[in-house]
């Protein structure tokens, strides 16, 4: 059965369906309704809700809790996700899984609470100090939201690695039908675990390798698993993107708004298509290459100044003009103001 | 020596040899002299004696016993500078039964991880916190700690610590006790043989406190740092006992249990709270049962507090309920709690492209400053239904349909003005049809529990419904340019 | 023969001199000779021993002293309120 949901809510069902009984998180707009549905569910299923004195110590209680071994979660908002930065350093560091759900809003600074994407760079390329990564899932409905929150336990797991749900204040707060079926959550032996047992009791969670050769060892093993990352956990989607002519490419609500401008450019005879990426990290590079092998150009829509477009181009290297249009500050566009820009870019093409 | 025993010896809860030290793996990586060393024989014996050590997880620092992990058999983990304490909460939480230790120095419990500290003993976390307190960085090379003495010199307080620059030495068991939760604070000090065996004796009841479910337990632990003070061992620890001690003085703070009755939640199975169950439908089954409905994009606008967002909601749910493609996005934030409110629905037999309406075909506009700021961009051809008598003098809108509903008086006629909302949707779904009447009053008689208010809205939707087939027909006779008058 | 005695476990012994100024019976010295390590590890210098365990619980190293006694079958605990009294009698 279907139930109007609001995304933020969605991702506490579906962490719940996932096995997860463990939340530490700090309220901030627009995602606070997660941690205040994680206090309302999460203990009724016997687990651990905990609003911590602040986003470092709610980083730092998931580090905990998945030092034990807990499926966790915690979610944000740009300036607690400032705040999270040291502590998901150190979680990849000590390769310990979880999940983020970061509910984009404006920034820098305070900024304020409507939604941006503008978290795309401090989450894909690692907003804390050294070499690592996050697995980053960008929904773009309720349904989804509950999904890839699901998939993000999954991924962290394999990859014992921090991942993290990226959707900006509108996914998380529009409300849409979501269905949900029971499904038994698979969560893999982690042997490494400090459960404070005599069988885990030899083990060490850990950051730290002092000496130069055992520092690169580490961070090649690191390395070595983003690499197996980026082969083998690309998602994306397109929409009417076998004849196009112009590939419009955005994720998130902006994936959303793009699907209806390239129906309406299609009504006015511009064979346009979609491109969305779902991983934002690994970003579906070789998937956009094909995608955009016929195609003469591409725009990128963003609600930021310009952080995907800079993997958008990566990925092409120069091959077809990379066109950028953004909306900031909590303003988004319409269909039809994509499709102008579209129709704009492809006469100067001519 | 066969006429001997052994009755002192390192405990098993030490590595044997400390393998993950990258050299000199048969001794630690202290300074000759160092507190830190005495301390942990003390944590080793102790989870000895108390037979915890397979449970223990041993919670590590930054700083110069950022490296502990080398030396406890124990489960081991490695903290962020300072935020021990928030690991310890969460380590603890998962492991009831584990015996959790956050091992921490001066800089790292009472600099950089205050708040950590502060909150664990705030929540009287069942865990146990070993505080070294020597005064002085030492791991990153002698610079002020926040326990720095008036006057002492670091590297980074060249002239010695200054109060008008520097302030004063942070005294942690006395904050720390000002707290209601702590089951047990006490400072104790290195600084001779005495004073010593005082502090295991202090280390020991901190874990045993542990193992019976007490709460939070601190030993603060004075401490030597012969390396950076350049004291000899003995004279280091001389100091500490007659210049430290003086203004960090020892003793308990707190030795009683936190007294409250605990809460419990009630349990829920898993289905339950999820809100699953019911038949699932595969999209053309759903196109199948959809009957009486018609897609619409609308926008409902006006004060906070009117319901505005709650009507939205209503229609988002009447158009799931009827097997429609639905999306209720809001406006949220500081205009929740005052000011302005608005939402988009969307109503759809097609999977939803955009959810944010920029040209709504309907505007429920709830008060004046909405009518004027989004009536201009509904589209042609569309409707606003306006709550008030009449339109402004000065407002017109070609090409759009007008209501003017007093909703909010018809709902206060009715006994509560809450309910305008509920006119308007009753005007609403008369003039579009775009849902049925009966889906809104399952609706609401689900959502709201009250039996005087769901007869309230029963009769609001009713009322709304008949004002708006008369002015219909009033705008039949008015013609095309506004409210019928 | 002395009712307890120490092994001073050479290599591990950082010399810091903590056992020498606490030993109830002073029977603890640095050595003049210096240790693979370079340092003057502590050695016991008299047969006055009491098995106290003061040096074993001054010492800053783990495993650097092993203390024994004549008798057998005490705790730890009876140890430890005997090394307190001892060290009291000496203050």
């Amino acid at each position: 059965m279907r139930q109007l949901c609001k995304g933020n809510v969605a991702v506490v069902k579906a962490a719940l369906m996932a096995g997860c009984r463990s939340f530490y998180g700090y309220p901030i707009t627009p995602a606070s309704e997660i941690a205040e549905y994680a206090a309302l569910l999460i203990p009724q299923a016997g687990g651990t809700f905990v609003q911590a004195e602040s986003e470092v110590s709610a980083i730092n209680m998931v580090y905990g809790a998945s030092c034990a071994g807990q499926r966790v979660m915690t979610a944000s908002s740009g300036p607690g996700i400032s705040l999270m930065q040291e502590g998901i350093s150190y979680l990849a560091g000590a390769e310990l899984p979880c999940v983020i759900a970061d509910i984009m809003r404006g920034g820098p600074g305070l900024g304020n609470i409507s939604p941006e994407q503008s978290d795309y760079f401090c989450m894909t390329k690692g907003g804390g100090h050294g070499c690592y990564r996050n697995i980053v899932l960008a929904p773009s409905s309720v349904q989804e939201m509950a999904a890839l929150t699901m998939l993000a336990f999954e991924l962290a797991d394999k990859y014992r690695n921090p991942a993290v749900l990226l959707a900006d204040g509108y996914v998380g707060q529009m409300m849409e039908p979501l269905e949900l079926e029971m499904t038994e959550a698979i969560q893999p032996a982690k042997p490494w675990a400090v459960r404070g047992t005599p069988e885990t009791h030899g083990n060490l969670v850990s950051s730290i390798y002092l000496t130069n050769d055992l520092m690169e060892e580490h961070v090649r093993k690191l390395e070595a698993k983003y690499l197996e990352c980026e082969r083998s956990e690309c998602r994306w989607e397109t929409y009417r993107a076998e004849d196009a002519e112009v590939l419009v490419i955005g994720y998130g609500i902006v994936s959303r708004i793009l699907r209806t401008a390239v129906d309406v450019a299609r009504a006015h005879g511009l064979k346009a298509g979609l491109f969305r990426p779902i991983t934002l990290w690994p970003f579906p590079s070789q998937a956009l290459r094909q995608a955009a092998e016929k195609v003469e150009k591409v725009l990128v829509v963003e609600l930021s100044t310009g952080q995907m477009v800079e993997d958008v181009r990566l990925a092409l290297n120069g091959r077809i003009p990379v066109e950028f249009y953004s909306r900031v500050g909590g303003n988004v566009p319409s269909a039809e103001k994509i499709h102008s820009e579209l129709m704009a870019h492809m006469e100067a093409l001519v | 020596m066969n006429d001997y025993t052994v009755v002192h010896e390192k405990a098993p809860a030490f590595f044997d040899r400390f393998a993950r030290k990258d050299e000199n793996q048969h001794q630690t990586h202290y300074c000759p002299g160092c507190g830190h060393g005495v301390v942990h024989k003390m944590i080793a014996d102790a989870l000895t004696e108390l037979g915890v050590q397979q449970r223990t997880i041993l919670v590590s620092p930054v700083g110069c016993s950022v490296f502990a992990y080398y030396y406890f058999d124990t489960g081991n983990v490695q903290a962020a500078h300072g935020r021990a304490p928030a690991v310890a909460t969460a380590l603890k939480r998962s492991n009831p039964e584990s015996i959790v230790i956050s091992y921490q120095g001066d800089g790292d419990l009472a600099a950089i991880g205050t708040a950590e500290i502060v909150h664990a003993a705030n929540r009287g976390e069942n865990i146990t916190v070993f505080f070294v307190n020597n005064s002085i960085y030492g791991m990153t090379g002698g610079q002020m700690a926040p326990t720095t003495l008036l006057g002492q010199i670091s590297t980074t307080t060249p002239w010695g610590r200054r109060p008008n620059n520097d302030g004063m030495p942070i005294k942690m068991c006395e904050m720390l006790s000002a707290l209601e939760a702590p089951a047990y604070i006490e400072r104790v000090a290195l600084s001779d043989a005495k004073h010593i065996l005082q502090a295991r004796k202090a280390v020991k009841k901190a874990l045993e406190l542990q193992t019976q479910h007490a709460g939070f337990s601190m030993v603060e632990i004075l401490s030597p740092c012969p390396t950076i003070l350049k004291m000899e061992p003995t004279v280091a620890r001389h100091w500490v006992g007659e210049v430290l001690a003086k203004q960090f003085p020892l003793g308990v703070y707190r030795d009683h249990r936190a007294e409250f009755v605990p809460v419990d939640v009630p349990q829920k199975p898993l289905a339950e709270l999820l809100g699953l169950g019911g038949e699932k439908l595969s999209d053309a089954e759903r196109q199948s049962r959809r009957k009486n409905t018609q897609a619409r994009t609308i926008k409902v606008a006006g004060f906070g507090g009117q319901g505005v967002l709650l009507l939205g909601q209503l229609l988002a749910e009447m158009g799931m309920r009827e097997h429609m493609e639905v999306s209720w996005l809001p406006s949220y934030g500081p205009e929740m709690r005052s000011g302005s409110a608005h939402c988009h629905v969307t109503l759809a037999h097609e999977r939803i492209g955009a959810p944010v309406i920029t040209r709504p075909e309907v505007l429920i506009a709830m008060n004046e400053p909405s009518l004027r700021k989004f009536g201009p961009m509904v589209q042609v051809g569309g409707m606003i239904l306006y709550n008030g008598r009449e339109l402004p003098e000065d407002l017109q809108f070609e090409g759009t349909t007008v209501h003017c509903i007093p909703a909010s008086q018809i709902a206060d006629e009715i006994g509560a003005a809450k309910v305008a909302n509920v006119v308007m949707l009753g005007a609403m779904l008369e003039a579009t049809n775009c849902l049925p009447l009966a889906t809104a009053r399952t609706v609401l008689a689900d959502m709201v529990k009250n039996p005087k208010l769901s007869e309230m809205n029963d009769r609001a939707l009713d009322v709304g419904r008949e004002y708006l087939d008369q002015d219909v027909l009033a705008l039949a006779v008015a013609g095309p340019d506004g409210c019928g008058e | 023969m002395a009712k307890g005695t120490i092994k001073v476990n050479q290599d591990e012994c950082k010399g810091c001199g903590l056992c020498v100024e606490s030993c109830p019976q002073k029977g603890m010295e640095l050595s003049p000779e210096l240790n693979h390590y370079g340092i003057h590890p502590a050695f016991l210098n008299n047969d006055k021993c009491t098995g106290c365990g003061i040096c074993y619980f001054v010492c800053p190293e783990p495993g650097a002293l092993t203390v024994y006694k004549l008798a057998a079958g005490q705790t730890t605990a009876d140890l430890a309120q005997h090394a307190e009294v001892a060290h009291a009698a000496t203050v």
